[in-house]
Parts: structure tokens; sequence; C-alpha cells
């Protein structure tokens, strides 16, 4: 008999099968973070539900103590659509890739988020391959050197967070394998968060796309290349907090708080429930010379596919009554012979 | 004036007009009346492909086929005694349908110039002649129907709606139906418009009075009661049929319904039927495509619902991958194709039972499924009811074959009782101790249905190949053989949990029939035409084609001969005889339409001469 546990630990969460991703590999680390933050939402464990796809990232149920589903490729967010649907009381969560949740995927991807059907969607983006040993993805850059891709990557790549705002995802977020804590933060308000919640990490697959992200993790660089977004506050970044966004029409552009012309108050101030800005803070991962946004882009609340209904339901119950089989069968045109 | 009524055991009337015409509704007005009569009946609509065909055209006809009589009527009818026209178009496309000698009824009206000329008549067919072998009544239905109602004031569009009313009263009085059940339903249709109901009423008795009073009209008919079994008595499509049996097996089983469901002919009216039935908790989900449709449905299956799917053959065939992940989790899970005319966008309004090795062997690796067929519009009411109670008492996808044919068909149905519908008893596995996802029960071999939300039992499953009892990951070569052929075993010992096939007719002779799903109209009226002359011919009708009924192959060997009438090119000809290594005679159709009887017969007739 398992004992009910009112206090859970990172350890109650753990499976006791291998961990078969490659040492060195970027999910670790978000399996940690996440086995961490679970204990703390005061969910009974039997109440959590992790369902993927297809990939490396899609191995996550099996480390997660909790109900697991492996399903095929691209289809988890399908599949936990109509799990949240059909039981509203659990808490389900997605783990997925670029390739299995952008490519193969994409369709059911925007098809959740629009509905805002309360689902956690873990992106973990590697911008490569993995499970199929190195073939470009749909996030890799283009001219990307790849097995697939000999002469470099003939395709545009998408922007997952722009996608997600596109479909008019509720919540959409960005951290990093390497910034635990920052992940932790972020993997709680994705959990708190009433509606599809999209988190995109940034995941270094250190066998097919080494050092993707060194830019944003690595000590010497991450200040000057990464601004982390706090809601309410100015966006100020650099090793030295010296540097600062301003925009300029739509334009995001980086300014010197040390030069003389610039202060804090130029600044953009974060808010999560601007849909405007958010697009424009998506948006800039694609110029290089700008620092990447990394924390919770945009958070707002609508109404959850699955409240609805639900209300639906309710509603019909109030009018019509309880569904009564005989009426029903019995109902409108019917005749009696003999 | 007295006219002479002859007594008649069966008719078949064809309304055909263009879509605006009104022609369903007139054809399910005459339908309501007939059945209230105590006949029996069948009946077929016939959609154009095109939503809003241009008026007149060929492409926009749209017509209503019903078959009643005084005997059993297993079919809408070979060819019709009946065409009612409203204009050229509709007598060009349907003319082929009426038997030599059926009568016309054409709205004179509506064959002028214009009509004739998108129809593709260079004269009307009327006057010239080409219409000798028919007896042929042009009526001036739009005048007289304007005639009836013009002092009400209402608009030229009103009056033209009304004029199919014309007509069906015309068809009241040829065959001695009564008016009542129309008029209370026009009275009840538009309450809230005074003056529609006074015209339309009006328009009703006009067209009755027609048939009476004026000389065109030399007969009427009668048509007896059938000799139906007592009960109480309703009208329903296969596809009404379906989700009810759906709704009922929610009900008896206690599980919350769930459908995940694409759009798609002439499979939506499941949606939404069930869609309209919320206070039954049922939930509709209409996915983003086909692949999101099954992938809900069993998402919510894990989650302890009955979770359900709803295709045509094109959808099926996206399905496909989550059928056998399906297979591979052993959850259950209800997957309806209603069979149309492919392949690929093929024939989507029209009818075919093309799909059945799709169903049967269409997927990748050894994926065995269940594979029920539905042969009447309302027995798909108890093959929906029996496809749950299979996919959850051994936790397993099961397919449903209905088609197209069937699914608008609509047939009298005997209103079953709610507690005489067997009990469809699930158990959730609560039990932490000892618990193993890929156990099983003794005899059904299903495994244990956990839930998520159940304590203690937190568990992983996926589509890769589970270990024997653990259901964890296992790539043992012994293990996969294993596994595989239980999931076979698992499928084929449902043949011990259905009922034993039954013949239809002496139980050996010289000729067996062996149909299935929706030719079941057609083959039991041919074999009973040709029983009534003294041949030895039976039949057999498979509702289960995997695994097929226990004692199939028993019957099979009493026959000299097997006849084996399909809408493909033989597909269960070619499953019977890889099983039970009988030659078979096949009979094959492939044009989008239903065999006619007289189709068997002839073939019937060709083997036993
Ligand atoms: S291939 Fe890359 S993403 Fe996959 S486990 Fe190895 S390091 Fe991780």
């Amino acid at each position: 008999m398992i004992k009910h546990v009112d206090k859970y630990a990172a350890k109650n969460f753990q499976t006791d099968q291998d961990v078969r991703w490659c040492p060195g590999c970027g999910d670790y680390s978000i399996l940690a973070q996440v086995q961490r933050v679970l204990p703390e939402l005061n969910i009974p464990k039997h109440n959590f539900v992790f369902i993927s796809g297809i990939g490396c990232s899609s191995r996550f149920p099996y480390y997660m103590d909790t109900y697991g589903f492996h399903g095929i490729h691209g289809r988890a967010a399908a599949i936990a659509s109509g799990l949240k649907v059909a039981r509203p009381d659990l808490s389900i969560w997605v783990a997925t890739g670029d390739g299995d949740g952008m490519s193969i995927g994409g369709n059911h991807f925007i098809h959740i988020c629009r509905r805002n059907i309360d689902v956690k969607i873990l992106l973990f983006n590697n911008q490569i391959y993995g499970l199929t040993k190195g073939q470009y993805s749909p996030t890799s850059e283009f001219g990307k050197i790849t097995k697939s891709s000999p002469q470099g990557v003939p395709d545009h790549p998408f922007n997952p967070l722009l996608l997600a705002l596109g479909a008019e995802a509720s919540f959409v977020a960005r951290g990093l394998d390497r910034e635990p804590k920052l992940l932790q933060q972020i993997i709680r308000r994705a959990a708190e968060h009433k509606g599809t919640a999209f988190l995109e990490v940034y995941q270094n697959c250190n066998v097919f796309n080494d050092g993707a992200f060194v830019k944003f993790t690595e000590k010497e660089t991450k200040d000057d290349n990464v601004v982390i977004l706090e809601h309410s506050k100015p966006m100020v970044f650099g090793k030295e907090k010296d540097k600062g966004i301003k925009l300029e029409g739509f334009t995001p552009v980086v300014v010197s708080l040390k030069d003389g012309k610039h202060s804090v108050n130029d600044l953009i101030v974060h808010n999560e429930k601007d849909t405007m800005l958010s697009f424009i803070l998506a948006r800039m991962s694609n110029f290089p010379e700008l620092p990447r946004p990394v924390g919770v882009v945009y958070a707002v609340e609508r109404p959850r596919y699955e409240d609805v209904v639900t209300q639906q339901i309710n509603d019909s119950i109030q009018k019509q009554g309880e569904g009564d089989l005989e009426k029903l069968l019995n109902h409108g045109e019917t005749w009696k012979i003999g | 004036m007295t006219k002479q009524t002859k007594i008649l055991d069966e008719v078949t009337i064809r309304f055909a007009g263009d879509s605006g015409d009104g022609m369903q509704l007139t054809g399910s007005q005459f339908t309501n009346t007939t059945a209230l009569l105590g006949n029996d009946l069948s009946t077929l609509p016939d959609y154009p492909a095109e939503i809003r065909a241009p008026a007149g055209t060929v492409y926009g006809v749209s017509g209503f086929q019903i078959h009643f009589g005084s005997k059993e009527i297993s079919t809408p009818g070979d060819t019709c005694d009946v065409l009612v026209a409203m204009n050229p178009a509709a007598l060009k496309v349907n003319l082929r349908s009426l038997r030599n000698g059926g009568i016309i009824v054409a709205n004179k009206d509506g064959f002028n110039d214009k009509n004739l000329k998108l129809a593709g008549y260079d004269k009307s067919p009327l006057d010239d002649g080409s219409l000798e072998r028919f007896q042929v009544h042009a009526v001036d239905i739009t005048k007289l129907t304007t005639l009836a109602i013009q002092d009400l004031g209402l608009s030229t569009k009103h009056i033209e709606r009304s004029k199919n009313i014309f007509a069906l009263g015309i068809m009241y009085w040829m065959y001695s139906r009564p008016m009542e059940s129309t008029i209370n339903w026009i009275k009840e249709k538009f309450q809230k418009t005074p003056e529609i109901v006074e015209a339309n009423i009006r328009v009703l008795k006009a067209g009755y009075a027609f048939g009476e009073t004026t000389e065109i009209f030399l007969a009427r008919y009668e048509v007896e009661p059938a000799d139906l079994q007592p009960g109480r008595y309703r009208s329903i499509t296969g596809n009404e049929a379906v989700a009810w049996g759906l709704l009922a097996a929610s009900v008896k089983s206690g599980l919350d319904l769930f459908l995940g469901s694409y759009p798609i002919t002439p499979a939506s009216e499941i949606l939404h039927e069930l869609s309209h039935h919320k206070n039954f908790r049922v939930k509709t989900f209409q996915a983003e495509d086909e692949i999101a449709g099954i992938a809900s449905a069993i998402g919510a299956s894990y989650g302890g619902a009955i979770g359900v799917t709803t295709t045509s053959g094109p959808g099926l065939a996206l399905k496909t991958e989550a059928m056998g992940l399906a297979v591979m989790l052993e959850l259950p899970l209800v997957i309806v194709d209603v069979q149309r005319g492919g392949p690929s966008t093929g024939l989507p309004t029209k009818t075919e039972q093309a799909d059945l090795f799709q169903a049967v062997h269409g997927r990748n690796s050894e994926a065995p499924i269940p594979v029920l067929a539905a042969c009447t519009p309302a027995g798909c009411f108890d093959m929906a009811y029996e496809a749950v109670r299979i996919a959850t008492k051994y936790m397993t996808p099961v397919i449903l074959l209905t088609d197209g044919y069937i699914a608008n068909g609509a047939e009298p149905w005997v209103i079953p009782k709610v507690e005489s519908l067997p009990n469809i008893p699930v158990h959730f596995r609560t039990e932490a101790t000892d618990f193993q996802p890929y156990s099983r029960d003794e005899k059904t071999l299903a495994r244990p249905w956990a839930i998520p939300g159940t304590p203690g039992l937190e568990h992983r499953i996926g589509g890769l190949e589970k270990e024997h009892i653990t259901g964890n990951i296992s790539y043992d070569p012994e293990n996969h053989e294993f596994m595989v052929k239980l999931r076979q075993e698992k499928v084929d010992r449902i043949a011990d949990d259905i009922p034993i096939a039954q013949v239809d007719g002496d139980e050996n002779g010289d000729l067996l029939v062996v149909g299935w799903g929706g030719t079941y109209g057609a083959i039991r009226t041919a074999v009973e035409s040709k029983r009534k002359k003294g041949k030895s011919v039976s039949h057999l009708h498979l509702k289960y084609v995997n695994p097929f009924q226990k004692n199939v192959g028993e019957i099979l060997k009493n026959f000299k001969q097997i006849l084996v009438p399909e809408l493909n090119l033989g597909q269960l000809a070619q499953l019977l005889q890889a099983k039970y290594l009988v030659p078979v005679i096949q009979l094959n159709k492939v044009q989008g339409l239903p065999f006619r009887a007289v189709e068997i017969e002839n073939k019937i007739d060709e083997i036993l001469k």
C-alpha cells in the first residue's frame, strides 16, 4: 500500500527508471527543476499527468513518478486536450521538443493555444533533431549545416514565442536550462496560470548542437546578452546593469545608461498583460544584436475551453433536465402499432 | 366522380426538385403520415453534392425516395413507381430510376424555356413523346398554388415555396393518406406566422382536392398496414442511431461520453446530434483535424471516459497511427467509419463498402482491432452500443463500419425499453496493492483501467513495446513476440462473447448469399423473393467482421455454393476465402450506389439456373 504523502519532496517525483539522456544533456536540468517545483504546488501526486510525443524530450514522463503517457509523434497536445476536457480536475503537462511540437505537432500546438485548454506545455528547444541523430529542425537557424543540410538549412525558422502569441496563447514564457532558479520560477508561474501555459526552454543538445545557446548561458557573455523580464520593472541588463531597452516607434533598441543621454525612465517597463509589447519582445530573438528576453513575456486571463464546456453542460442540464434516455428515445414523432 | 381504387402491397415514390424546392421536407412528411398508417417503410434522401448549386441545374437536384408497403420492406426500393418532378432537371436525373409504366407527376410551370435549357433539353419532354412508356401527368402546380393563396398577400417567394405542399397533397390523395399529421405539423412549425399556416394548409388541401376532382387521375391506391411487430415506433436514420446508441451505452455504463471529431461527409450528423445532448454530460470536441479527433478521444479514454471518434474513409486513413497507439495502450475507444465512395476524396456523398480492408488490416505491423458492421439504419443503434460494450470489456479500440446509405437512410424502429438494454459493467482499478498496468483478466485478457487521479496507481504507458505484466518498456525479442500474440489472442477471444451467426432461411442448401453491413436490405429482399419462388437459397449477414462469429465456417460448409455481393471489389470475399478456404462467387458493384435487389436476384438466377 502506498502511503498518502502530504508533503512531497523532489525525490517523490523520481521514478526507478534509468534516465537515458546523453550525459550533459540540458534535459536533466529541466527534469530536476520540474521535480523541485511540483512538491510546492499543493497538488496530490496522483493528479499530475505528463504527456509527451516522440523525441529526446518526450522520454520525460518515464522519469516522473506521476501518471505518464508517452504518445505518438506530435500528438501530445491533442491527447492532453482530450484528457483535460474529460478530466478538468487533473494537472496536465506536455513535454515536447522543437520537432515534435513545432513541426509534426504544429497544428495541435496552435489549436490548444487558441482554445486555452489548461495544459502546461514545456517546449525543449534545442534547435536540432536529437533522437534521429542530427537533422535540422523547424527552429534551426537559416543556413545551418546539419546532417540533412550539407549546404545549409534553406528554410526560415519558426520563432516559438511568436507562434504561440500568434495563436493567442494566454501565457508565454522563455527559460534557460542553465538558469535553474529562474527556470523554477517560470515553471511555478506556468503551473499557477489558468489556461494554456507555453514555456520555451533553451536546451543544449551537447551531442548534435552543442553550444547553441552559450551566449545566453556562459558566465562571461550572458549578462550582456540576456534581459530578464520582470513585471512592472524597466528592462535593464548588462554585467554592470548599465544597459537598457527602449522603444523607438515599435522598434526596440539598446541604449547605454552611462552615456548621460539615457536614464531608466526612458526604458520599456515590462507589462505581462500588454499584447503589443509581447509581440515586440518575442520578435527580439530574430535580431542577434538585441539581448534575448527571458522570463514571462505574456500572461493574461481569458476563459478556458474546459470551463466553457462544463458551463454548457450545466446550462443544458438546467434547461432540459438531467439526460433521460427513455425520454430521448421517445421524444418527437412516435407511433404505436398493435 | 367516383374513381377506381386499387390495393397495392408496396409502392415506391421519389420526390425530386431543385434543392430549394423543399423535397426533403415533402418526403419526410409523406413518411411520417405513412408510418402512422402502419405501413412498413424505408427511405433514402439524395442530396446534391454542391451546397448551393445554381437553381434549375442537374447538379442542384435534390431527391427523396420512400418505399412503403403492407409487407416487409427492407430497402428504399430498386425502382420507383411514381416520380414527382418539380422541374426538367429533376426529371432528367431521376427518370432512369422510374419503372416502365410508372407515373410521372410534373410541375408543368417548372418546365419553362430557361429550366429546359439548364437541364439540357431542346424541347419539353412533356410534349415531345419521349415519355410514352410512362403515365405522365403535367400539372400547373405553381399556378394552382398561387390561385389557392393569392388573396393572403404573401410575397411571390413565399407562394413559390409552397408548391411542394401542393404536390404532397396530390400524393396524399393518390395513396389515400390522411392530411391530419401534416396539418398539425404545419400549425406547430409556423405557429409564429398564422398567414403561413393558413397558406400551407390551403395549398395542401388544394392539392388533395385537385387529385379528387380533376379527371387527370383515373385511379387512386391503397396500401394496407403491414404486419409489424407491436410496439412504439419512431423513424430513425443510421447516423442518429449511432449517436443514440453511444448515448445509451454511456448511460448504461455510467461512463461519460467524449466525442473527438472533425467534420466530414457523411459522418458529421453524428457530431451534430451528440452536440445537442449535453444534458447527458456528453462532451463533443470539434477537433482541428482527424488526428486530433482520435488523439483527444484516446486522451479522454485514458481519463476514464468512453472516447469516440467519428469519420469517413479518408479520415480513417489519417487516424491510422493513433489507432495503432490505442492497440498498444489497450484503452477502450470507438472509431466509427461512415464509408463513402473512394479512394481519396472519391465520391463524398455516395455510398460504398470499400473500407473493410482498411478497418481490418490498415495499420502498421500487427495491430488487431475488432470490427463491427451495422446492417440497417436502426441497427446502427445496437452496433454502436455493442462497440462500447466490447471496447470497455476488452480494453481495446473497436471500429464500427456503417455507410452513407444506411447513415442517411431511415426506417421505422421499435423503440427499445431502456431496462432491456444489456448492462455494461465497468471497473476502474483502485487497489494499489500488487498493481501492474499490464496484468490481465484471465478470461478476457483485458488489462486494468487505472485512471489518473487514483492514489497509488501512478504509472507510465505509451506506444513503445511493453513488458508483459509490468508495462515497462521492453526491447526483448521474446517478449515482443509474446505481446504481439497476446494482443491478437485478446481480439480473437471476443468471438466467444458475441452471439452466433444466424442464417435467414434453411440451414443448408444450394446457395448461401453472404453479405455484411448496409447491403442487408437488398440481399434480404432478393433472397426472400427467390425463396418464395422455391429456390434453395439462404442469407447470412455478418455484423461482426473481425473476429468472425464462431459458427461462420460451419455455416459456409452447409451450402453447395456461396455468393458474396459487396459494394467493393471483393473484400469480404477475400477474407472469407483466406480464413475458411472455401470458393466463393463474387458480385461486386462500385458505382457509389447501393445494390438493387434485382441485381442480386439476377445473379442468384444465373448461379441456380
Ligand atoms: S541527443 Fe541531444 S537532446 Fe537528445 S539526449 Fe542526447 S544531448 Fe540530449
